[in-house]
């Protein structure tokens, strides 16, 4: 079964981006730059956050929209980047109601999320979980 | 350093031009590696000697380090200005996301100067700097409103810092502070005034970026020893659970928790605004700066009533720290909750240093017990021990400032003990306020050697406590040597910007490793230490500090403290050593 980043309480959630730095450690470097998962404040830091992550649609908006089929929906849910189809028409960004799909300002291409889980083990606080897709839920 | 780090870059500021210009300056890093070492370095270069603070040549320096952006709680942005409050070196630290929004600008320094002439804030992304208008967000009366205006003008949500003044920083309170991510602060030696003074409202920065590291594998395998100390750490969870406050009840035991203008060390009502009590009844939220996974910032949620309005109420939430209890709580003998947190908001409300304003009206309270000033001159507060209401009444006067007794309290309170008598128990410390600790004549050192005049800056309190439990006697000579070393380590640490609760998670081998991971070799931390601190202090010399005129209050010898008894002339000798030594 495929799996997919869950947002199991944005309540617990305390702003600290360890999450975002993580999925930007990836490639093995530092800063922020290719984070594919986003914490901001609910307008205000007073009110909590708002945790942005592609919650692998099993219809996903963003796949629908592009004129290239450089996204394509995942088995299971979710969707795949063929980065050299991609033209950088930024229409999945627009599609996306999360605002899930961040972007890539030097290449001119979406960052999508792949999945893999590795922020989540950067949440002190269980706010993330990688887990199967389950879209009876 | 990485030959492709943007933190080599230096951004300057005119306000009275309207320009910018960005500086490639490696040496600077290399010489200073960041914050409190490339700070002064830049106040050496930016600020002429003996100008007044509140004048346009004024220069405010931000500088971040090369370990913001790497490794969890490198959280801190030093800044450094003249303190308009002391009349010399300004220093102050703060967190939220400040650094990281630096560092992601694509900077490692910023230094603002000159003057507007009518209201300004700016917005630093995308390599460039823009001067927004601010007219309209002059003179609001809450600094909140201003926060939350420039969110919704600005772009970046998540990955910006807006630094923001109140009105006390507009209107010259020299112990102004600015307010970052609403409840972190540059809360000591008036940065906001300096703020204020150049029409400054507030400095927004946003960015994001790849920083590039020496080896890959090092840095993930670094990074991961560090966040698992981090997060697993006794004392961390100390902090993440209960916070700084956690520190209200043990000091109270042992009778080091000033209260009442430091007429005692304990408080009958501490236990009521412990960090404990706090927690289990009003504690609503935690929140991190960025990239720290502690998350030690403690949020009360109060829920206060409209008067005539039945079932209409207003609910805030209100941060709270050891020393903001200190200075709003016991100092003031306030022991309600709902009336601390009042308080509390009232100052973030101004854009007030908490510490300060605590110990200014601590000072009046008992001025006016012994007749030196009137209720009259208070604008008709008649200020009371333990009065939150009246307290609330006082720190908006000290900001609208009706009379010349507030206006006097509005530069402090050696200010207003110069002008009205209470010397004697006027607790200030090199021309700082004091915080919230009377542990022995360690922590009193520590504030008038400091070169900021802070508990920070060699951590007495921690020195006493811990010779307490020892059972040893401390010397002058021993109390300074050990201040001087501590000192020395936390210039270096400050200049990583690393947060100081990490300092036990970044010793002298781990710092070593993260700093081989951003590319930096072979730094000798012990000279740089020494060096900064030897920077600081020709500052302040030549700025007219002088050590042997530091006043030193008579209240803390006459109070007695956990300690056995000290005095002056002890006090004297360890401050002499000190100055010969540091």
């Amino acid at each position: 079964m495929a799996k997919r980043l869950s947002v199991i309480d944005a309540e617990r959630c305390v702003g600290c981006q360890s999450c975002m730095f993580a999925c930007a450690r990836r490639g093995g470097n530092g800063g922020l730059e290719g984070a594919c998962i986003g914490v901001r404040s609910a307008g205000g830091i007073r009110k909590g956050f708002v945790v942005v992550v592609c919650r692998a649609c099993p219809d996903p908006p963003c796949a629908k929209v592009c004129p290239t089929d450089a996204l394509t929906p995942r088995e299971g849910g979710g969707v795949c980047l063929d980065r050299s189809l991609c033209i950088g028409c930024g229409n999945c960004r627009e599609a996306c109601p999360f605002g899930a799909i961040f972007w890539d300002d030097d290449a001119g291409k979406p960052l999508v999320c792949i999945y893999c889980g590795y922020c989540a083990h950067y949440c002190p606080y269980d706010v993330l979980a990688h887990e199967e897709v389950s879209h009876d839920a | 350093m990485m030959h492709d780090d943007p933190l080599a870059r230096v951004l300057t500021i005119d306000l009275s031009r309207r320009s910018f210009d960005i500086a490639h300056r490696p040496e600077l890093f290399v010489e200073g590696i960041g914050g409190a070492g490339v700070g002064i370095r830049l106040l050496e270069e930016h600020c002429p000697a003996g100008i007044d603070a509140a004048s346009p040549e004024n220069p405010i320096v931000f500088s971040v380090g090369p370990l913001v952006g790497l490794f969890p709680l490198a959280s801190k942005t030093v800044a450094m200005f003249k303190s308009p409050h002391t009349g010399n070196l300004g220093e102050s630290h703060a967190g939220g996301r400040s650094a990281i929004a630096i560092r992601m600008a694509g900077f490692g320094a910023v230094v603002i100067k000159g003057s507007s002439p009518s209201p300004v804030y700016l917005a630093i992304e995308g390599g460039r700097v823009h001067f927004r208008d601010a007219s309209a967000l002059w003179g609001l009366r809450s600094s909140f409103t201003a926060g939350s205006v420039i969110r919704r003008r600005e772009k970046g949500s998540g990955l910006r810092t807006i630094m923001r003044i109140g009105r006390a920083g507009e209107r010259g309170v020299t112990y102004a502070g600015v307010i970052t991510e609403t409840y972190r602060h540059f809360g000591r030696l008036g940065l906001g005034a300096v703020f204020g003074s150049k029409k400054l409202k507030a400095v927004v920065a946003s960015g994001s970026r790849t920083l590039p590291v020496a080896n890959r594998k090092a840095f993930r395998s670094l990074y991961d020893s560090i966040y698992q100390a981090a997060t697993t750490s006794p004392l961390m969870r100390k902090y993440h659970e209960v916070g700084t406050a956690v520190n209200v009840s043990p000091l109270n035991g042992i009778g080091a928790l000033p209260t009442r203008n430091l007429q005692s060390g304990q408080f009958e009502k501490a236990d009521g605004i412990s960090g404990e009590h706090l927690a289990e009844h009003h504690l609503g939220r935690r929140i991190a700066c960025a990239h720290c996974p502690v998350a030690c910032i403690h949020l009360a949620g109060l829920r206060t009533p409209y008067p005539n309005d039945p079932y209409f109420y207003k609910t805030t939430m209100i941060g709270y720290d050891h020393e903001p209890i200190f200075a709003m709580g016991s100092m003031l003998g306030v022991g309600d909750v709902p009336g601390l947190l009042r308080l509390l908001d009232e100052a973030e409300v101004q854009g007030l240093d908490v510490m300060s304003a605590g110990v200014v009206l601590a000072w009046a309270t008992e001025a006016l017990e012994r007749g030196l000033i009137t209720v009259d001159l208070l604008d008709g507060v008649a200020l009371a021990w333990g009065d939150a209401p009246g307290y609330v009444e006082a720190l908006m006067r000290i900001v609208s400032q009706p009379t010349d007794l507030y206006r006097a309290m509005a530069r402090g309170v050696a200010h207003a003990a110069g002008m009205y008598g209470g010397d004697e128990f006027a607790l200030s410390f090199g021309g700082n306020e004091m915080p919230g600790y009377h542990t022995g004549p360690a922590c009193h050192l520590g504030y008038l050697t400091g070169a900021r005049h802070s508990h920070l800056d060699s951590a007495g309190y921690s020195l006493d406590q811990k010779t307490l439990a020892t059972g040893t006697t401390l010397t002058p000579e021993g109390v300074a040597d050990e201040l001087l070393t501590e000192e020395r380590w936390r210039q270096v640490l400050t200049s990583l910007v690393i947060c100081l609760f990490a300092r036990g998670i970044y010793t002298e081998d781990v710092v070593h490793q993260a700093l081989e991971v951003a590319g930096f070799k072979g730094v000798d931390l012990c000279s740089l230490g020494e060096d900064i601190l030897r920077r600081k202090y020709a500052f302040k010399r030549r700025e007219g500090f002088d050590a042997a005129a530091l006043k030193i209050p008579r209240r803390i010898v006459e109070t007695p403290s956990p300690a056995d008894p000290f005095d002056e002339p002890f006090l004297r000798a360890a401050i002499s050593h000190y100055m010969a030594n540091v």
